[in-house]
Parts: C-alpha cells; sequence; structure tokens
C-alpha cells in the first residue's frame, strides 16, 4: 500500500478489475472442449479463432478507444496479402510470416492514424472507408502480384516450427489459431489495464477533459490505432496460412461491415464481447446457412435485430443485466 | 465382462464394414453461391443438378443419391469456398466434390480435393488452368478458351479487320482477350485497342467513348455475366456505337438466357459464340427445356444450368461403369474418354486433361416468337480447349 502516493486515490478497484476471475478461466477452457466436442468442425472453429482475433483488434480501437472505423478489412487483408506473399516467395515459415504481416500492417495503420485522427466520428467512417476501397482496387488492378479476383494461388505453408504440419482436418490450423488468439488476447488484456489503457478509456468518456489531466490524446490514440491494426494484420496472416489461399475478399467491404456488425453484437468495450459476438455470429451463419442456403440471411437479421432490441450493448451487455438480477451475485 | 466388451466392439466394427456397402447413399457436395451478387449461378447450376434427379432417377450404380448444397456466398472469398469443401469432406462425408461457379472458389478447393482424394466436379468456373491444379478435377461447362477462338476465326473471315477488345480483369477475362488475340491475329486481323475493367465496375461510359473514337469493325467482349453485361449494352445502343457500324462480337455469356431479357432489344444483332443456346435444335434439349420449364417456370434454362445436369449425368454414368465405387482415382480413370449426347448436342471428356470437349456454335441474338433467343447458324465441331494447347 506504499506505492500509494496521491491522497484519496485508491487503485485497488483496478487492480482487482485487471486481476483473472474464475469465468475468464472457464471461458478459456471453451476451445479445448470445442476441439474435442466438434473434431470435425476445426476449419470452421480455426476460421471463428481467426474472425475473434480481427473483431478483438477492432475492440481495442473502438470499444476501448472510441475511434470508428468501416475500414478496418483494410489491415486484415494487408496482413493476408503480406503473408501469402511472404509465402509465394520462398519465406514460408507461418511464425515469420505473423510477425511480417504484424509490422507491414502496423506501419499502414501507423501511417493511416493520422489521417483518421483529423476529425470527428462521420470524418473517420469516410476516411476509413476510402482507405479500405483504395486498398481494395489496387489489390484488384494489380493482378500480376496480388491475383486480382482469381485469388493469390500457390502457397505453401512449411510445418510450424518445423513440426507441426497443416492437416486436411484443421488440428493444427485449429490449435494454431488458438494459441495465437490466446496470446494476443492476454496482451490486449494487459494492455487496456494498463495506465495506457486507462488514458483510453478517459479519451473515450471525456476527450475534451483528458489533455487537462496530462494525457498525450493524439499519441494514445496513434499507438492503439496502431496496435489495432497489427492485430487486425495478423489476424489476416492466419486466415492466408490456415486456408492457403488469399482472396481479393480480404480486403472487401462487406467484412470490415460484418466485423462492426460482429462488435455490435457482442458487445463493444470488454474485449470477452469481441470472442462471444464472434461465435454467437458466426454459429448463427453457419447453422442458418446450413438449415436455408437461399433465405438465410433473413433469420440472421432477425437475430442481429433481436439481440440489439432486447440486450443493450450485446450479449456481454445481456449477461452483465443477468449477472446483476441473480441473487447473491457478487458485485 | 471383456469378452463381452470384445465382441461388441468386434459387432460394431462388423457393422461398421457392412454399413459402408451397397445400402449406403453416395453423398455429392455441392459448393455454389446461393446468395449474393452471384446468387443467379448457384440457382441455376442446382436447378440443372435437381432436374437431372427428378428426370432421370436418384439412384447412381445402385446408390442413392443425397445432394447437400453449401452456399460459399460472395463465390469470389476462396477462403469460404475452401473451408466448405473442407468440411464437406471431412463432416459431411461427401463422396464427390461438385458445383464451383466461379474461379476462385474451384482455385482454391482444387488442394481439397487432392488432399481428400474425392473426385470434384466444376459445373461453371471457366478459367481453362482449373483442371490442372488436381488430377481428381473433371470439368463439366467450358472453358473461356474453348468459347473464345471460334469467335475470333469466324470474325477474321467475315471482313471483320480491325477489332477493339474489352474484357474483365480476371482469370477467365484474361484467357478470353488472350485466346482471342492470339486466334485472330493469326487469322490476320489487327487489334486496335484493348482495355481491362475492374470485375467490380462500375461505369463503361469512357471505354465506350474511347472505343467510338477508335472507330473498329468490332468490339470484342467478355464480362462476367449479371449487372454489367447488362449496363454495357444499354451504353452501347444509347451511345450509337451500333450506328457508327462497330459490330459487338462476345463469347455467349453475354446474352446468357438468364439475363437476356433484362437486356431487351438491345442485344438484337449481337454475334457470339458458346456452347449452348436454349434455340438449340435438337430432341434432347427440346425434352430438357420442356422438362426445365415444367419445374422451374420462372426461370429460363441457361448453359450454367446445362452444365449442373450435365455435371450429374458424368457421375451416374461413372458410378454406373465403378459400380457405385467413387474413388478418386478410379472415378476419374471412368470419367475419362467418356462422351455422351447432351442437350448441347455431343460432348466428351478429354482423357489428356479431363477437360470437356464440345461443339462450339456462332450464334445471332433474334426475336423468335416475341422471345429473346440466340439462334445457332454456324459451328466448330468438337472443339477441345485451346487454352492448354
Amino acid at each position: 500500500m506504499t506505492t500509494t502516493t496521491l491522497a484519496g486515490f485508491d487503485p485497488a478497484p483496478l487492480q482487482r478489475q485487471a486481476r483473472w476471475q474464475h469465468a475468464e478461466y472457464a471461458f478459456w477452457l471453451l476451445p479445448a472442449a470445442a476441439y474435442f466436442a466438434f473434431g470435425d468442425q476445426l476449419a470452421l472453429l480455426s476460421q471463428i479463432a481467426i474472425t475473434a482475433l480481427f473483431a478483438l483488434s477492432l475492440d481495442l480501437i473502438l470499444g476501448y478507444a472510441g475511434i470508428v472505423s468501416l475500414g478496418h478489412a483494410a489491415f486484415f487483408g494487408m496482413g493476408a496479402y503480406t503473408a501469402g506473399l511472404m509465402a509465394t516467395h520462398g519465406w514460408n515459415e507461418p511464425l515469420a510470416g505473423l510477425a511480417g504481416a504484424a509490422v507491414i500492417a502496423a506501419l499502414a495503420g501507423f501511417v493511416t492514424s493520422f489521417l483518421v485522427l483529423r476529425g470527428s466520428d462521420l470524418t473517420r467512417l469516410m476516411v476509413t472507408l476510402g482507405v479500405a476501397l483504395m486498398l481494395f482496387e489496387l489489390a484488384n488492378k494489380l493482378t500480376s502480384i496480388t491475383g486480382g479476383v482469381d485469388g493469390l494461388q500457390g502457397i505453401e505453408m512449411k510445418p510450424i516450427l518445423g513440426q507441426f504440419a497443416f492437416d486436411l482436418y484443421g488440428k493444427t490450423a485449429f490449435i494454431y489459431a488458438t494459441l495465437v488468439l490466446f496470446v494476443l488476447f492476454w496482451l490486449a488484456r494487459r494492455i487496456v489495464h494498463s495506465p495506457f489503457g486507462l488514458g483510453l478509456r478517459g479519451i473515450h468518456l471525456n476527450m475534451a477533459r483528458m489533455p487537462a489531466l496530462g494525457t498525450p490524446v493524439n499519441a494514445r490514440l496513434v499507438g492503439i490505432y496502431t496496435v489495432g491494426a497489427a492485430y487486425a494484420g495478423i489476424a489476416g496472416a492466419l486466415l492466408t496460412q490456415t486456408t492457403q489461399f488469399v482472396s481479393i475478399d480480404v480486403l472487401s467491404f462487406p467484412r470490415s461491415a460484418e466485423l462492426l456488425l460482429i462488435l455490435v453484437l457482442g458487445g463493444t468495450g470488454s474485449l470477452y464481447g469481441a470472442l462471444i459476438g464472434t461465435v454467437v455470429f458466426m454459429t448463427a451463419h453457419h447453422l442458418l446457412s446450413g438449415i436455408n442456403p437461399q433465405y438465410w440471411q433473413f433469420w440472421l437479421g432477425a437475430l442481429l435485430v433481436l439481440v440489439v432490441l432486447f440486450a443493450r450493448d450485446g450479449v456481454m451487455g445481456g449477461l452483465r443485466a443477468l449477472a446483476r438480477r441473480l441473487p447473491g451475485a457478487a458485485k | 465382462m471383456k469378452t463381452l466388451k470384445t465382441s461388441l466392439i468386434a459387432g460394431a466394427i462388423a457393422f461398421a464394414t457392412f454399413g459402408a456397402h451397397a445400402a449406403d447413399p453416395v453423398r455429392i457436395g455441392l459448393v455454389l453461391p446461393m446468395t449474393g451478387p452471384f446468387a443467379a449461378y448457384g440457382k441455376q447450376i442446382s436447378n440443372g443438378v435437381k432436374l437431372y434427379l427428378a428426370t432421370k432417377g436418384d439412384t447412381f450404380g445402385g446408390r442413392k443419391v443425397e445432394i447437400i448444397v453449401k452456399d460459399d456466398s460472395p463465390g469470389t472469398a476462396g477462403d469460404v469456398s475452401k473451408r466448405l469443401s473442407q468440411e464437406l469432406v471431412v463432416k459431411d462425408k461427401v463422396d464427390i466434390l461438385a458445383g464451383f461457379g466461379l474461379t476462385p472458389a474451384a482455385f482454391a478447393s482444387a488442394p481439397v480435393a487432392t488432399e481428400a482424394r474425392k473426385p470434384m466436379v466444376v459445373m461453371n468456373a471457366a478459367t481453362s488452368a482449373i483442371t490442372t491444379k488436381s488430377n481428381y478435377i473433371v470439368r463439366s461447362s467450358h472453358t473461356l478458351p474453348q468459347d473464345t477462338a471460334p469467335i475470333a476465326s469466324w470474325a477474321a473471315k467475315n471482313k471483320i479487320r480491325k477489332v477493339f477488345t474489352l474484357v474483365a480483369d480476371f482469370g477467365p477475362g484474361h484467357d478470353a482477350e488472350g485466346q482471342f488475340k492470339k486466334t485472330f491475329t493469326a487469322a490476320g486481323g489487327e487489334i486496335v485497342g484493348e482495355v481491362r475493367s475492374p470485375v467490380k465496375n462500375p461505369d463503361f461510359a469512357p471505354f465506350l467513348q474511347k472505343i467510338k473514337d477508335t472507330r473498329p469493325d468490332a468490339v470484342f467482349l467478355f464480362l462476367p455475366p449479371g449487372a454489367e453485361t447488362i449496363a454495357f449494352m444499354k451504353g452501347f445502343t444509347e451511345r450509337g456505337l451500333g450506328q457508327a457500324g462497330i459490330k459487338l462480337i462476345a463469347t455467349g455469356d453475354l446474352p446468357d438466357e438468364d439475363i437476356l431479357d433484362a437486356m431487351g432489344d438491345s442485344a438484337l444483332g449481337l454475334t457470339t459464340s458458346f456452347h449452348y443456346s436454349e434455340a438449340h435444335k435438337s430432341p434432347e434439349n427440346k425434352a430438357y427445356t420442356e422438362a426445365y420449364y415444367k419445374a422451374y417456370p420462372k426461370d429460363r434454362p441457361n448453359y450454367m444450368s446445362v452444365a449442373g445436369y450435365d455435371g450429374m449425368h458424368l457421375i451416374a454414368e461413372v458410378l454406373k461403369k465403378t459400380n457405385g465405387n467413387t474413388d478418386g482415382d478410379k472415378f476419374v480413370e471412368a470419367a475419362k474418354g467418356m462422351s455422351w449426347v447432351s442437350p448441347r448436342g455431343k460432348i466428351s471428356i478429354d482423357p489428356a486433361t479431363r477437360d470437356i470437349v464440345q461443339t462450339v456454335y456462332i450464334r445471332k441474338t433474334e426475336k423468335l416468337a416475341g422471345k429473346l433467343q440466340n439462334v445457332e447458324f454456324d459451328q466448330v465441331a468438337d472443339f477441345k480447349d485451346p487454352g492448354k494447347q
């Protein structure tokens, strides 16, 4: 307690928040359980893990820093193409691909963050959308490099660490994607509970006031935007490596928009919302399109409307409201 | 206790191996875009597949046929198509993969067929190189070069000297452009301009103006069928390119029956080369189109539904030959060289490339009994895919 130097400041609640809770440990047992329970669905499960990482990256910038984006697929796509091009040019060790994708996407995030900072929400929507559209058309045009609409082919990955080769059943892909997701989630959790993360939440709540507290607002926003971009890039690289194909669709507007839907569905600003939203959305998508391949989007739309009507702040918000109502619920 | 357990297990194994024989249905997994911008592809192909089962029976080589459809919308996202193919193999335990509306879907799924050793019947995707991506791929549709070369030689023979080419910027477009150029210049023609337009386009106005200024004898066009084609045709008429004496030649997917009515009279006078027309005169096609209209009164039969229909016929004949064995190698071996009379005419599977060999017709778009139709007036018989020679 000697660290409390500010009079009247008690860091205990913040420290409690940063500690791992039982429910969280239980949550991370789910992927392991899913591996055994749905052993024949691992291709889908690894895509869920990848999309969850992608949603997590948007949650960092939207849920914590309050930067709205309609073009987050730009970084996802950059990561995907980076990993793909590295592999086709003979650099096909998966972890190196992830690192390369993270660096390139982070760089792009850093550069574009200055554009994004110039303006209010509506401007940001336009700028992010614009950047993503430009990249999409670039990939569309540079067919000799990206393969254009045909997609980038001929990607062959080496076994991970020279040990674990990707298989048809998607076992390696699933474990790989889930481990990467877990590590990056752990890191994200550290970030949002650090002073840096608290500063971001302050900016989100009241941007005008933060400079008065001595927080360098722009530097913080540039920082988190870059981190978010790197996360999205890694998610894109994972998709490339596990499917061994890059289609131009990784940069498309629907991918950005769907991601926003997922995040709103799960609940913003809680990290777990991103993960749960992805699981709910992709499972619903999978089941509904299996039942009715032609008109499944109707039911998906209905589900979204229902969640927004009856569970404010998405599934996470609904869960929290439920937990509060339970007798004897811990505060 | 132990003996009981062992005998139970032995019984289970015996049952499982017994169950895998004759009585087991043949599962065919269709990967098709059923929603999104290319939903019409999925609709037409699955119409053809279902029509075959309804008219020719759903027992192939003594085994009942079970169809599982997966929507790989938008159809251009290879990762989605590949995952669905993987799922069909691993989870739904399909014996045969089929469908594949667009090239990226087929390219991305090819490694799944190779790794799982499952036959893969491509029912539309038309880039020439697709069949080279896995030894288990057999194609029942067509290839772009196959449909392109005949119109190029026809043009050269019919006083068209200068041609401007406009193609969509993706695999099939490049195939069409390359093949047209090759055949046309070899026959003494001249290419006076080339444009590759983005696939998910746009506005054709600047291209149309450029074409008008260049004054070619004809424009060779390849666009994926759909809204773009309609937009181009309308613009072509509105800007008076036809009146300026510029002919429009294309592959037959441009005035495809599925969108021909929407194109309206601006399609009249178009000259195209293609492997299937609803107006093809043969008893097989008459029976086919009649059955089609009975089953789907609101749609028009087109080349995609025929490819779905023929794909099923191919599977049925192969399984008859192999007595219901769907093993990848045996399937492909049996499919090689197979030939039959389809609604589009005589077709066969090239034993060397596993690609389709068929007659390509030159047609003019005309009005027959108040309905726009592609009327065949010339043909190149038993034409192989020139893209692989």
